[in-house]
């Protein structure tokens, strides 16, 4: 506990005042040299997904289109993530560079930031350094603008053809996939859409160089990455970590003596229980010690006097709630799950009526049309199995 | 009537009447009613040129917008895992005890309405609330009841 094992980075929060000239000279080089820069910074999203960045905007700009969008997701919906407000609420500027750069190497003159419902005071200040910005962009040339657009209380409008749907002005149901943002987006466009994060590190990669960026982090997860850190912490909060590091360092440093299992990735993420601190790293998928997870940054820790069958019970209200309902595997699926558990827990089904409901998990995995009712399974799997007792007793 | 029949033309005359303006004229609606109507629906959907059947099938997919009539000030307590972790139930509580409500229920003056919502966003400082658009978090017992003071007080000035 509190040991300070992991070395705290700090870049993101850092304030820096030269957006003018940071823009400004951004945008002498050529689109091919930015692009190549941002790829060899071995950069990938920040929202969760990990899709690398520069391929990202390298596949928008070859798409076919004469109308792109830039739009950034700042739905941060899932529980234990809090990181793309204080990203907002302090340094803003380093995302609006990011989405103006973005604009200028696809081809897109405007961009929009999509704030969850629940950010809504963030809208004032927001909107007077946006206006700040557009000045800017005048000062230098570029013929870009923002805008943001509110969500209203939806978990789903997050996952990005939802968003867009959203955005359109319809209910938030995920598209089929394929086609992809990069060709089929906002107003049927093709769209970039980053996370706020993934939005911020493109400052320190443009205005340092890919190096700085690279120099952090192991093999395949590069860089620094934002942790939202909650629960039963000494030291709640958003820590700026090195990718790469094993839970049972990060339980060191955040802990408080009796941690018993991670939550890593929020509600659709891995729990991780004690006996496999060691073995498993925060990172992409890639060659890291033993199994890595990839992550939006959430971090939540449980200490033994919690009730792990409590933890997944809230899960599902969770996901049962926010599930948008347009297919079958998720709208029932979740439900059973919820009632599932709570049958057993009151001894009217057998323990054995875990086993099914872990092959419906895993049946929702296979069948769900998008990344919610996929990634269940995810957080159900890893409690079920590891703490099973607790889930009959 | 005809106010809100204003309101609607104005909403829409400062966005647009494309589709992709449909949710910030709902939320215009809703900020000044405190919820969207289904007579307002209507209105929204012949100012644009939709169905209503579209605008209410927009309008109830999102759960911030109200569509039964709310408290001037609609309270939302967090209840997913890290406030459910630090307290919420008690939170809970004493918000009902200091408004006399129960969970899902308006005030009789038409001040309060108090609902439970997912995730705010402020998992460090649970646990945590919304009023209307402010932000409240670190609470305890004897500060929702002091914020509610506050609020009452505001709302009789
Ligand atoms: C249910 C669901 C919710 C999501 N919510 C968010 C979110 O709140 N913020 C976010 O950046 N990405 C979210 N995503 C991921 C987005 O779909 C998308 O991958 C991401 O915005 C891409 O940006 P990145 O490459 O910079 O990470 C969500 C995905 C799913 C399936
Ligand atoms: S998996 Fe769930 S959230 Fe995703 S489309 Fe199907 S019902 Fe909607
Ligand atoms: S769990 Fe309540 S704010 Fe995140």
């Amino acid at each position: 506990m509190g040991k300070n094992v992991l070395k705290r980075i700090d870049l993101i929060f850092k304030h820096e005042d030269d957006c003018h000239e940071v823009l400004q000279k951004t945008l002498k080089r050529s689109d091919d040299e930015l692009i190549n820069e941002l790829i060899g910074s071995g950069l990938k999203g920040r929202g969760g997904a990990g899709f690398p960045t520069g391929l990202k905007w390298k596949l928008t700009r070859e798409a076919q289109g004469d109308v792109k969008y830039v739009i950034c997701n700042a739905d941060e919906g899932e529980p234990g993530t809090f990181k793309d407000r204080e990203i907002l609420a302090t340094v803003p500027y380093k995302v609006l560079t990011g989405m103006a750069v973005c604009g200028k190497i696809i081809g897109a003159t405007n961009g929009y930031i999509y704030l969850r419902g629940e950010y809504r005071y963030l809208v004032k200040d927001l909107e007077a350094e946006i206006n700040k910005f557009h000045k800017i962009c005048d000062e230098v040339g570029l013929n870009f603008r923002i805008k943001i657009f509110l969500g209203y209380g939806a978990y789903i409008c997050g996952e990005e053809s939802a968003l867009f749907e959203s955005m359109e002005g319809k209910r938030g149901e995920p598209r089929n996939k394929p086609p992809f943002p990069t060709e089929f987006g906002y107003m049927g466009k093709p769209t970039v859409i980053n996370n706020v994060e993934t939005l911020a590190h493109t400052w320190t990669i443009f205005k340092y160089g890919a190096k700085k960026f690279r120099d952090l982090g192991v093999q395949d997860s590069r860089g620094s990455k934002l942790f939202s850190i909650s629960g039963d912490t000494p030291i709640p909060g958003i820590y700026e970590l090195e990718l790469g590091m094993t839970v049972e360092e990060f339980v060191e440093d955040f802990g408080d003596g009796d941690t018993k299992a991670v939550q890593v990735g929020g509600a659709s993420g891995f729990c991780v229980p004690r006996k496999k601190f060691r073995d498993i790293a925060i990172g992409y998928q890639g060659k890291l010690t033993g199994i890595s997870l990839p992550t939006g940054g959430s971090m939540m820790l449980f200490n033994s006097s919690r009730s792990m069958y409590n933890v997944l019970h809230n899960y599902l209200e969770f996901f049962a709630e926010e599930s948008c309902g347009q297919c079958t595997p998720c709208r029932v699926g979740t439900q059973q799950l919820l009632q599932g558990i709570k049958a057993v827990k009151r001894g009217e089904k057998p323990a054995a009526y875990l086993d099914k409901l872990l092959s419906l998990s895993e049946t929702m995995k296979a069948t769900a049309k998008c990344g919610l009712g996929q990634s269940v399974a995810n957080s159900f799997q890893s409690i079920v199995e590891n703490f099973r007792e607790e889930m009959i007793y | 009537m005809a106010l809100l029949q204003e309101r609607v033309k104005e909403l829409v005359a400062k966005y647009g009447r494309s589709r992709e303006n449909l949710l910030p004229v709902l939320q215009g609606i809703a900020d000044t009613e405190h919820y969207v109507s289904e007579y307002a629906m209507q209105l929204v959907a012949e100012e644009m040129g939709l169905s209503a059947a579209d605008v209410y099938g927009t309008a109830t997919f999102y759960s911030f917008m109200e569509t039964t009539p709310r408290g001037k000030y609609i309270i939302r307590v967090c209840k997913t895992i890290s406030c459910f972790m630090k307290g919420k139930n008690q939170i809970l509580l004493a918000l009902e005890e200091a408004l006399k409500i129960k969970l899902g229920e308006t005030t009789p003056d038409r001040m309060f309405t108090l609902l439970e919502t997912n995730c705010l966003g402020w998992c460090h400082k649970a646990p945590a609330m919304l009023i209307n658009d402010d932000v409240h978090v670190d609470l305890t017992i004897e500060k929702v009841h002091q914020i509610i003071r506050e609020y009452k007080q505001k709302a009789n000035n």
